[in-house]
């Protein structure tokens, strides 16, 4: 997959300028917000968009787009965090199973099925109400939520590769297990863990909306987009701005995400 | 044969682990359900009292022994907030649940497989551009917020649904068709964006295969080509999604449920985790587990009797 | 709407002390300032009518959205007062709760108490039904109150009963209750369900002898009352045939609900939800009894030295919640009493503590903690109330330099760690008002088994136990106050406020009251013509 295919392939380029967007909107509120997040103005509850809020305040008179800022943050951490745990021990999972076969192959495919048996949120809710609510726990319970997505690709992909000649060839020549699978299987596995890695993101913050609208997300005063919206939807009426912006801000988050997975995708199928 | 049996056996060996994991994870939720019931207002003698009928006062180890048995008989003891037999409830509440998964799979289905034929026959037009930039949209949305707008608009703008609430098909059918709309809606909406796309790609996928290529060239009519070869390929990865799709609308249902105010399993579910009520809380998981397992487990055969060349391993 | 109701004052003159205790509560109470009474307004351009010039409708039914399930329908063993308020409909005790906290008649007529204040010798009410059709008679009463007090030979079901020492029936319209010491908080006691004597399924299929008799119960779904035609009281009879309890656990969704016509009523509508309705609804606000706060662990460093204690109380400004949180609807607390409890209310105590960030800065210095310190508030997550009034004192405390950060956790979690285990340092909660000020304040008895703010104060321990045997009203009441303001002198807590009970009501629906305690009262509830 080349660059220049990359981009002018347009879900990849939409995808793209959005999630550099909201990068750059994270980066930025390291150093600056219009506003401290946690900063309360009871004197300005609930005010619609204007010049000096963007996107209104909420009920506690706080800028809302300092807090989406902000909250992009946890975001970020949020769904990076819980890919990468998944990640690494979903290719564990699926190197043990696929690249060694046996019971082994049979056994880890039974705890992923067995995973895979909770749908979605159920998992990361099962795993919320024993952990307790809270930053790191529901980092936590949907990164375990992922694994069985990535395990499944890399076993996959381990059985596909390890009949390949060049891993034969390498094997023959007495290379070792760890070698060949970090110098040839995985890069040749690279394309779909990427795109699965961009799913699993979009999917790790719907999952922690759903979590805190349900109350066992994020804890306040952190702002998370999540959390956020579940705060907004008693001012659904009143101030819809507030529910429709928090509410876009995820959705977009999710959008690019997905465009740019399917861009990847869509250079990697033309590729073969 | 051979691969029902090792069908059976991988489903039967799921099952098992899904129950370990449950009670595993379950024993060690803390908080004691008598004074979660009663709250802060509880009168010391009114919490032996409830202790006393919720069986909390025998030993941990033996009410988990006595549940295991219990569901291994088929009996799922009885639930400790509602002091009632589990298998009971469970029973009340599914057809709400049921009534959900099956709207809301059967409109996925309904809006979803046309559109994704009509997307994949006209790939890059605009109609199918804007039909792509709704399915990313719909994917990318989270269900309850969805949920939220389709009760904005349509119930409390439009008055043409109600707002909460369910009501039994056997009283009055349209008022419930009615009460489950909306929350079928909302559960569908990503799903029916995952049908387009998938059988958008599948189609294209077959479109440039060769046996197509070779009835076009033998001059047999598009629409003709269409149904009786290229749908008919395409029907087993379409049938995996359905699977994943109900299991994905059980998982979602625990959201919109709540959002609707529907008293269904996944309402339920969110209840007993907050009452500590173990013998239902389990019962459930394990329910709704074992239906995602079974699913599975039927996609499974029925690949294998729409397509005899599936082997074991792929 | 305004119904003329009997006291206990009437008629029972000779028990001059005594029926001050019913009176006092009544009307000869010094008023509240702030948020006492009942404060109605209309939303949208109809302006308030006098319910009396509106046509009124027999019959009809009312839908009401009730945020919790009930957690039991025996009124013996359900201690949620979301569920208390429901099924006060179905019983009637031998008093009723009025609505200044007086006792009003109800299946009693009257009673005496003997001169030493050991026996009680109630008068019962005859033909009154239960809504099987049984007769309701001495009998029962004493059946019931055997049963709360565990002299039918089992567990007994309420403290507050364990006082009695024998149950007498002379006759079938004739109780006498003997008590084994002096208990001047028994009378209010007297407001629990009178139910059918070895009727054992009130769990199931309750019965009482209430305006409202039950018909179905759909965990999950409702609740449904019917009217009970052979009701008692001609005054109270009910003009609604109906009530449905429409169990909503999400606020949100029951606020839209009431906005396309689905439900008729909202009991405990919150702040934000009652701007967001439109035209057509009534709000009803009054103070609720309750006492919200946040409570500190009293031995809990740096929490155990009333200096820093203080200095809390200073750093935070109450009336910045109330407006934020409550949308200005609460009556600002100092201690740990409701104005809406008139008669024990000590006045004043509101203003003990100005917000004042120097102070507080000071007394943080005097007491070593300069620099300020850590300060975890614990908060259970179910309560979006709690949950923002937390926000706003975290905020509010970072200027006096302590870093306050938010932990929620579950409802029953917060039962196991704070409220049992006494294992947090701060904790915003809200507790439930009752009719006896002992109720109230006997949590912070050093010997209460979960005085979960761990005060223990010596000079109210002593002055609350004096008052527990004190018959005199005047002087028990004084004591009360006193007890106030020993807790507010400690700081052992930030008394926040009462946020006000807001009912949202369909323009139409009316003969809606406030009660001190949670109660409503479906049978004076009736519709006009729209």
């Amino acid at each position: 997959m080349r660059w220049n295919q990359l981009v002018r392939n347009k879900p990849f380029m939409i995808g793209g300028c959005l999630l550099v967007l909201l990068l750059g909107l994270m980066v930025t509120s390291l150093f600056y917000t219009p506003y401290g997040p946690n900063d309360m103005n009871t004197a300005m509850r609930l005010a619609p968009p204007q010049a000096s809020h963007w996107f209104g305040t909420d009920n506690f008179g706080r800028d809302i787009f300092s807090r989406i800022m902000e909250g992009s943050q946890t975001s970020f951490v949020i769904g990076t965090a819980s890919v990468a745990i998944g990640l690494v021990i979903g290719l564990l999972i699926g190197a043990i199973a696929g690249y060694w076969g046996g019971w082994m192959d049979e056994m880890l495919m039974r705890i992923i099925d067995a995973m895979l048996a909770f749908p979605g949120i159920l998992l990361a809710i099962m795993l919320v109400s024993v952990f307790g609510p809270g930053f790191g726990n529901t980092i936590v319970a949907l990164g375990i939520m992922s694994i069985p997505a990535f395990a499944r690709i890399a076993r996959s992909g381990f059985i596909q590769y390890k009949e390949f000649a060049f891993v034969k060839a390498a094997k023959a020549r007495g290379a070792s297990s760890l070698r060949i699978i970090s110098r040839h299987i995985l890069p040749n596995m690279a394309s779909p863990l990427i795109v699965a890695s961009t799913m699993r993101f979009s999917g790790s913050i719907l999952a922690e909306a759903g979590l805190s609208y349900l109350g066992l997300g994020v804890q306040p005063p952190d702002p998370s987009w999540g959390r956020m919206l579940s705060e907004a939807q008693p001012f659904i009426i009143n101030a819809p701005w507030y529910v429709f912006i928090t509410g876009a801000v995820i959705t977009a988050m999710v959008l690019g995400f997905n465009l740019l997975g399917d861009g990847i995708r869509d250079g990697f199928d033309k590729k073969r | 044969m051979r691969f029902y049996i090792r069908k059976l056996a991988t489903f039967l060996s799921t099952v098992l682990l899904v129950s370990v994991i449950t009670f595993l994870v379950f024993q060690i939720l803390p908080g004691d359900p008598a004074e979660i019931v009663l709250g802060v207002d509880a009168d010391p003698h009114q919490l032996v009292e409830l202790r006393k009928t919720m069986g909390l006062e025998r030993p941990a180890a033996e009410r988990y022994a006595s549940w295991v048995t219990d569901t291994v008989t088929g009996d799922f003891g009885t639930s400790l907030r509602y002091q009632r037999p589990v298998a009971d409830i469970v029973a009340e509440r599914l057809p709400v649940t049921l009534s959900l998964s099956v709207m809301s799979v059967g409109l996925t289905l309904l809006i979803g497989l046309p559109l994704g034929i009509y997307i994949a026959r006209k790939d890059g037009q605009l109609s199918s551009m804007l039909l792509s930039v709704f399915t990313q949209l719909g994917l990318a949305v989270p269900s309850f917020w969805l949920g939220f707008i389709l009760i904005l608009v349509f119930s409390v703008t439009f008055k043409l649904f109600p707002t909460y609430g369910y009501v039994p098909w056997s009283e009055d059918p349209v008022g419930a068709f009615k009460s489950m709309f909306l929350p079928s809606l909302a559960l569908a909406i990503p799903g029916i964006a995952v049908v387009i796309r998938y059988l958008r790609n599948t189609l294209l996928d077959q479109f440039r295969m060769d046996y197509v290529r070779t009835a076009r060239s033998k001059g047999l009519r598009e629409k003709s080509i269409m149904y009786r070869h290229i749908l008919r390929n395409s029907l087993i990865p379409v049938l995996t999604i359905v699977g994943l799709l109900i299991a994905d609308t059980l998982g979602g249902s625990i959201v919109v449920e709540n959002v609707f105010a529907l008293p269904g399993l996944g309402n339920l579910l969110i209840t007993s985790i907050g009452t500590r009520d173990l013998p239902l809380l389990q019962t459930l998981v394990l329910y709704i587990a074992i239906i995602v397992v079974l699913i599975n487990f039927v996609v499974d055969i029925l690949y294998k009797v729409i397509d005899p060349r599936i082997r074991l391993k792929r | 709407m305004l119904k003329i109701r009997k006291t206990f004052v009437t008629g029972f003159s000779t028990l001059a002390v005594l029926s001050m205790v019913i009176s006092g509560c009544g009307s000869s109470a010094s008023p509240a300032p702030a948020a006492s009474g009942t404060a109605q307004t209309t939303n949208g351009n109809s302006p308030a009518k006098d319910s009396s010039s509106m046509e009124r409708v027999e019959g009809g039914t009312v839908r009401v959205a009730m945020s919790t399930e009930p957690d039991n329908l025996d009124p013996y063993l359900s201690a949620a007062t979301d569920t208390s308020s429901m099924m006060d409909n179905v019983f009637d005790g031998l008093f009723e709760a009025g609505e200044n906290s007086e006792l009003v008649p109800a299946v009693a007529e009257s009673y005496q108490i003997s001169e030493d204040g050991l026996t009680y010798t109630f008068n019962i009410r005859k033909g009154i039904k239960f809504h099987d059709g049984s007769d309701l008679t001495a009998e029962d009463v004493a059946y019931s109150y055997a049963k709360l007090s565990g002299l039918n030979g089992k567990e007994p079901l309420s403290s507050k009963f364990a006082v009695i020492e024998k149950i007498e029936t002379p006759d079938d319209s004739t109780v006498v209750v003997k008590l084994k010491a002096k208990d001047a908080a028994f009378l209010a006691a007297n407001i629990v369900a009178i139910v059918p004597k070895d009727y054992e399924k009130q769990s199931e299929k309750p019965i009482g002898a209430g305006p409202f008799q039950f018909v179905s119960y759909a965990p999950g779904q409702q609740l449904v009352l019917e009217k009970n035609d052979q009701f008692y009281d001609q005054e109270r009879k009910p003009a609604l045939d109906r009530v449905e309890f429409k169990i909503m656990p999400d606020t949100n969704s029951s606020v839209l609900a009431l906005q396309s016509g689905d439900i008729d009523m909202i009991p405990g509508i919150s702040a934000q939800g009652a701007l967001q309705l439109g035209t057509g609804f009534q709000i009803v606000s009054g103070p609720q009894n309750m006492v919200q706060l946040m409570a500190l662990n009293n031995t809990e460093k740096p929490l155990d030295d009333v200096r820093v204690r203080q200095a809390i109380n200073h750093a935070i400004d109450k009336d910045v919640i109330i407006q934020t949180v409550a949308e200005g609807n609460g009556a600002k607390l100092g201690s740990n009493m409701s104005p809406a409890m008139k008669m024990y209310y000590q006045e004043g105590l509101e203003n003990r503590y100005q917000p004042d960030v120097q102070k507080a800065k000071a007394l943080l210095k005097e007491a070593g903690y300069e620099n300020g310190f850590k300060l975890t508030i614990t908060v259970p997550s179910n309560y979006a109330f709690h949950v923002d009034t937390a926000q706003v004192i975290a905020e509010q405390l970072k200027a006096v330099g302590i870093d306050a950060q938010i932990k929620q956790i579950e409802w029953s979690s917060w039962l196991e760690d704070v409220y049992n285990n006494a294992k947090y340092e701060a904790t915003i909660v809200g507790l439930t008002g009752k009719l006896d000020p002992h109720e109230v304040l006997g949590r912070y008895e050093t010997t209460y088994g979960k005085n979960f703010f761990k005060f223990s104060n010596a000079e109210f321990d002593d002055i609350v136990n004096r008052a527990r045997t004190e018959i005199d009203v005047t002087k028990r009441a004084d004591m009360y106050k006193q007890a106030q303001t020993v807790l507010t002198e400690q700081a052992a807590a930030v008394y926040i406020m009462d946020p006000s009970r807001s009912v949202a009501l369909k323009e139409n629906l009316h003969g809606f009251t406030m009660y001190p305690v949670q109660k409503y009262d479906f049978a004076a509830m009736y519709f006009s013509k729209k």
